[in-house]
């Protein structure tokens, strides 16, 4: 152990685990307590039922299709932001933050209102062939709105903490554009990425209220699984509404757990301090 | 977000207590759809009960979808009354939380209904596909538009007035009404988790050729999105919707509120709340209002699933429950 800089960690501690238990532990134990009513066999048959796993692949399909193109288009925007002074900066800096600040319901309606057949964009989609609203299309759609603003709010203070001193000190050096964003730019924004990318896809996963409107609810086809959640809770069976939570949980902590191992593994290699 | 505050507000008054308030307060949870004519009743009760013992009553209300609402009576949401949209919500009060006794239904007339409703046909203005009953949905080229009968009382109502259609035809038995409905679901593009948002897709998006949904719906669409661009069409056979009342006993005991409570709902029955039910399109149990309203209820050949299905319970556990009728239309493709 390094002698530690600032005292009390003791009580910083264990108020931290306390918090953590309170806030996050308690309702969570309470939903496999509540699962574990179920015997195991049924337990197993209710979280591999065919269109559950149907739904398990929409929702877990296309919430890592959105969050990878947020990953992709949230760094651009992040860049935009970070280096180019353009008029108007502030009032695009502040639509980023829409997604977060609409009520999610509202969100769905709109882009359902949109992508329509006879929505505003749905319309010359029409012809073409696609379909976006009712179709799982819509759901990946409906993801990639809410989640964008993760990858840039994440991204952009990196950027900004950057100095313009390095890519020129690359320049100097005889390297060019490609290989200063390679090797200068993209390694220092990666962890920042990566946060995003897992806080994009966590929120995708649990989201209800934007998806349900634009994804057709259509069995083995487009039901995302809060939707199965809810067709339990109106039977009143709670244990087995539970049951489907439980493995999505499950599910979802696997992965964001497999992400910040990544993170830490990078960190490591790259000889930052986490 | 704003019908979590909707849920919330009433229990935050209700925790204000009584004695701060002027004589007892009741909470009335209902779903949706009753919003409107709670919101009519209301005064006229609260005139009628203060002429008749001197006393003034409030009554708060909350809305929302019907099982999500019963849900949560049964998770403590005090209510002395509620409304929903059919018995199996108000049967859970009593298998989940003993909040009410067995036979809750027969306190009141009419199997505790105040009114009733039916599921109707809307189709676009000027009906271009001649849709005129139950038959017409199954064919192809035709698009359905109705609420998820998984999580919708109202899908549920819809579902249930084509197994029926399907079986009370010559030589109908239940595997002929299993691929009727299953023909009829095959032309659904999309199954919304909502009544009102079902309405939407098929008034605002514009999908669809036939939208089922409730009678009294339909005069919301009317009020909502002009007379100009739907009719209804009364199907040759239809299901009777039943949306039940009940004093919620644990709650009203522990409130104190029995007596007002009680006579809140018996006020339902009474002529002038029967005229408020059908100035909002809900069919009266009084024959002199239903008389005097005649004319915007069509005669409707109708059954209920007491009749057809041998009961809520055995409706609701042969068709949608996991496994049930409507699961294995979809995984037998």
């Amino acid at each position: 152990m390094k002698p530690r800089v600032l005292p009390g960690f003791g009580l910083s501690f264990g108020y931290t685990i306390v918090y953590l238990c309170l806030i996050v532990l308690l309702p969570l134990s309470a939903l496999v307590l509540k699962t574990s009513e179920l015997t195991l066999a049924h337990f197993w048959q209710v979280v591999t039922g065919e269109r559950v796993m149907a739904a398990y692949r929409l929702t877990f399909g296309a919430s890592l299709i959105a969050a990878l193109i947020n990953l992709f288009a949230g760094l651009l925007v992040a860049w935009v932001l970070v280096r180019y002074p353009f008029p108007g900066k502030r009032l695009i800096d502040a639509l980023v933050d829409l997604p977060f600040a609409l009520p999610t319901a509202v969100a769905g309606i709109a882009l359902t209102t949109l992508y329509a057949p006879n929505g505003l964009i749905g319309q010359y989609l029409a012809p073409l062939g696609i379909q976006v609203a009712f179709k799982p299309l819509g759901v990946v759609v409906a993801l990639t709105f809410i989640g964008l603003p993760f990858v840039v709010r994440t991204v952009q203070p990196v950027l900004q903490d950057l100095e313009a001193e390095l890519e020129e000190a690359a320049a100097c050096l005889g390297a060019n554009r490609w290989q200063t964003f390679r090797k200068v730019i993209f390694p220092a924004a990666l962890p920042a990425l990566l946060t995003g990318f897992t806080l994009a896809f966590a929120r995708a996963i649990g989201e209800y209220g934007s998806v349900i409107f634009i994804a057709g609810n259509i069995p083995l086809e487009s039901e995302i699984v809060p939707l199965l959640i809810i067709g339990k809770l109106e039977q009143y069976d709670y244990a087995g509404a539970t049951a489907i939570a439980t493995v999505m949980l499950a599910i979802s902590f696997v992965l964001i757990f497999v992400i910040n191992l990544i993170q830490w593994w990078h960190g490591r290699r790259h000889g930052m301090r986490k | 977000m704003r019908k979590l505050g909707r849920l919330i507000a009433p229990l935050l008054l209700a925790s204000l207590s009584a004695a701060a308030l002027a004589g007892p307060e009741l909470l009335n949870v209902s779903y949706d759809v009753m919003r409107d004519f709670y919101k009519d009743l209301n005064p006229a009760f609260q005139k009628a009960y203060k002429a008749q013992t001197g006393q003034d009553v409030t009554v708060q209300q909350s809305h929302g979808g019907s099982g999500k609402q019963a849900r949560a009576v049964i998770d403590g949401l005090e209510a002395d009354v509620i409304t929903m949209n059919m018995p199996p919500d108000i049967d859970a009060l009593y298998d989940k939380a003993k909040l009410i006794p067995e036979n809750w239904a027969a306190r009141l007339p009419n199997a505790s209904l105040p009114f009733t409703s039916l599921q109707v046909l809307i189709v676009r203005k000027g009906n271009p596909k001649g849709i005129k009953d139950w038959s017409d949905l199954a064919k192809p080229g035709v698009q359905v538009v109705m609420p998820n009968p998984k999580v919708t009382g109202n899908g549920r109502y819809s579902y249930l007035a084509a197994w029926g259609y399907a079986l009370r035809q010559p030589g109908g038995n239940p595997q002929k009404a299993a691929e009727f409905v299953g023909a009829i679901l095959k032309n659904v593009p999309v199954l919304d988790s909502g009544g009102r948002a079902a309405t939407t897709t098929f008034m605002q998006r514009q999908i669809g050729d036939v939208l089922l949904t409730f009678e009294n719906e339909a005069e919301m669409i009317a009020r909502e999105f002009g007379r100009g661009g739907f009719e209804v069409v009364y199907p040759s056979l239809s299901v009777r919707a039943e949306p039940p009342v009940t004093v919620v006993d644990k709650v009203v005991d522990k409130k104190g509120t029995r007596k007002e409570a009680e006579a809140y709902l018996k006020f339902l029955w009474s002529p002038a709340a029967q005229e408020i039910a059908a100035q909002n399109y809900l069919r009266p149990q009084d024959p002199a209002v239903f008389k005097k309203y005649a004319a915007q209820f069509p005669a409707v050949k109708l059954f209920t699933v007491d009749e057809v299905f041998g009961g809520w319970r055995n409706a609701q556990k042969t068709h949608f429950d996991d496994g049930g009728t409507f699961d294995q239309i979809y995984t037998k493709k």
